[in-house]
Formats: C-alpha cells, sequence, structure tokens
C-alpha cells in the first residue's frame, strides 16, 4: 500500500513539474524547436533544471543507499551499445514530436488539464506503441525461422 | 504564428520538479522515471509489476487537474490539426517503442546516468524535432 502510494505522490510530483514548466502545452514545445520563427527558450530551462537536478540526486541515491526503499534492487538499463534500433526509433520520436508538439512525459499529464485534443494524441500514441509491440513480435519470429 | 511567453522561471522550476520525481522514484522504486517504459508496462499484456506504474500515472494526471482547480493557471494551445495529432501521436508511440525511451527516460534520466545510449537518443531526437519543425513551418508552410 505504501508503495502504491508514494508512487503515486512521485507521479503528482512529476505531472505538476510538467504542468508548471510548459512541457505539456505543445505551442510552447513547438516554438522551442521554432529557432527561426517564433522561439520560446524556455525548454531549455526545463531541461537544465530537471537534469542538474537528476545528476546530483541520482549520485547521492547510489552513493548512500544499497538499494531502494520498496524494492528489493535499482534497475537501471546496463546495455552501452548505439545500434539501428535505437537511432531510427528516437529519429522517429522526435519526427512525431515535431509534428504534434507532444511528448510521452509531457502528454500524460497534460490529460488532467481534459483538453480532447490531448486524448486524440495519446490514443494515437497508444496504438502506435501496441503496432511497434506487434511489429517486433513478428521480427523476432521472423529472426527465429530464419 | 502562435507566441509563447519566455518563463524561464516556472520553467526552471518545473523542471527541477521533474527531476525531484526521478530522484526520488528511484530511491523508493529503483525506477527510471520514463514514461514510455511506466506507460508501456500498463499497456495489456500488463507488466508483473504493473500497480506502481499505475500509481505513478494516476498521480501524474490528477496533479496538473488539481493545480487549475486550485487556481493555478496552465497555458495550452494546440497549433497542429487533428490529422496532425493522429499521425504525430502513432509516429512517437512508434518511435519511443523501438528507441526505447523519450525525453523524460533518456533526456532527463538516462542523461543523468551518462549512458551512452540515451545520450545518442537524445541528441538524434532532438536534431529531429528542430529538423521538423523547421520543414513543417518554413518550407511547407503549416
Amino acid at each position: 500500500m505504501m508503495k502504491f502510494v508514494s508512487s503515486m505522490m512521485i507521479g503528482a510530483i512529476f505531472g505538476l513539474g510538467i504542468a508548471i514548466s510548459g512541457m505539456a502545452n505543445p505551442a510552447k514545445v513547438l516554438n522551442f524547436f521554432d529557432l527561426f520563427g517564433t522561439w520560446d527558450p524556455s525548454l531549455a530551462f526545463v531541461m537544465g533544471g530537471a537534469l542538474i537536478t537528476t545528476l546530483i540526486g541520482y549520485r547521492i541515491v547510489f552513493g548512500r543507499q544499497n538499494k531502494p526503499a520498496y524494492a528489493q534492487m535499482f534497475h537501471v538499463p546496463e546495455r552501452a551499445d548505439i545500434d539501428r534500433r535505437l537511432v531510427l526509433g528516437s529519429a522517429g520520436f522526435g519526427v512525431g514530436w515535431g509534428i504534434a508538439g507532444f511528448c510521452p512525459g509531457g502528454a500524460i499529464p497534460a490529460l488532467g488539464l481534459g483538453y480532447s485534443q490531448t486524448f486524440v494524441f495519446v490514443g494515437a500514441m497508444i496504438a502506435g506503441i501496441i503496432l511497434a509491440r506487434f511489429a517486433n513480435m513478428r521480427l523476432q519470429r521472423t529472426a527465429i525461422a530464419l | 504564428m502562435f507566441e509563447t511567453e519566455f518563463t524561464p522561471v516556472m520553467s526552471l522550476f518545473g523542471g527541477i520538479l521533474i527531476g525531484l520525481a526521478a530522484v526520488l522514484l528511484m530511491s523508493i522504486q529503483g525506477r527510471i522515471a520514463g514514461m514510455t517504459g511506466i506507460l508501456t508496462g500498463i499497456i495489456p499484456p500488463l507488466a508483473s509489476d504493473w500497480s506502481w506504474r499505475a500509481a505513478f500515472l494516476i498521480g501524474a494526471i490528477i496533479a496538473p487537474a488539481i493545480f487549475v482547480a486550485a487556481g493555478g493557471t496552465v497555458e495550452f494551445a494546440v497549433p497542429p490539426t487533428t490529422i496532425a495529432l493522429i499521425v504525430g501521436g502513432l509516429i512517437v508511440g512508434v518511435g519511443v517503442y523501438f528507441g526505447s525511451g523519450c525525453t523524460s527516460g533518456h533526456g532527463v534520466c538516462g542523461m543523468a546516468r551518462l549512458s551512452p545510449r540515451s545520450i545518442a537518443a537524445t541528441v538524434v531526437f532532438m536534431i529531429a524535432s528542430f529538423v521538423t519543425v523547421f520543414v513543417t513551418r518554413h518550407l511547407l508552410g503549416m
């Protein structure tokens, strides 16, 4: 129960941060990318603030704790190789982000603002994840068959 | 065409809150605060540890609602058309699945761990977004 409540509280801090930072506002996100038009550099401050806080905070956590408070171990990705999937997938994400102005972390908290456009985007994004998961299963099956 | 106000203080403060959430999630659950990973785990077939993910998502959605209900203002405007939202949403979904993360997972948590994969992913998706907006707004005039 504490695990559930603490997760919800942390999610709330995340969602509040997204909302007040401007990341939940597609107009602001798109303007950050529009260097040669209506440029709004605000998002650099969001990324900077989040990154510096996490950089320092992770060091404190990994330095002081052997394991998380409510879990057996830290789940941290170990891979270091930069493969084609990572690069092409990320390029795709960037294109979609530039078209719609929403990223997943911006769109989910934006649902709480209650605008219909967010629901359209999130629905399409979830459909995209399901589609990719299905395509990935097919790819793996083909690879095994070969 | 859609001017937005430069908000360095609120954006920095919001960013610090996002970072704080990432640090707390690692300290308490031992997890990366990446929206792609958290969301994918609650799309059927459910991940075995779906409950903390669902809790995080519920918190992330209700917090902005409470903030607005309490009198806070959150600027919101969506310049793209419905078609663009659907196309963009589909591409984002496929992209983050194959790219194993998005702005929160790679851009914040992965970069903070100095992960080479996350640094590469972040550079690639940021460049792709800049190029996409340049093409749609200045070459295609959308």
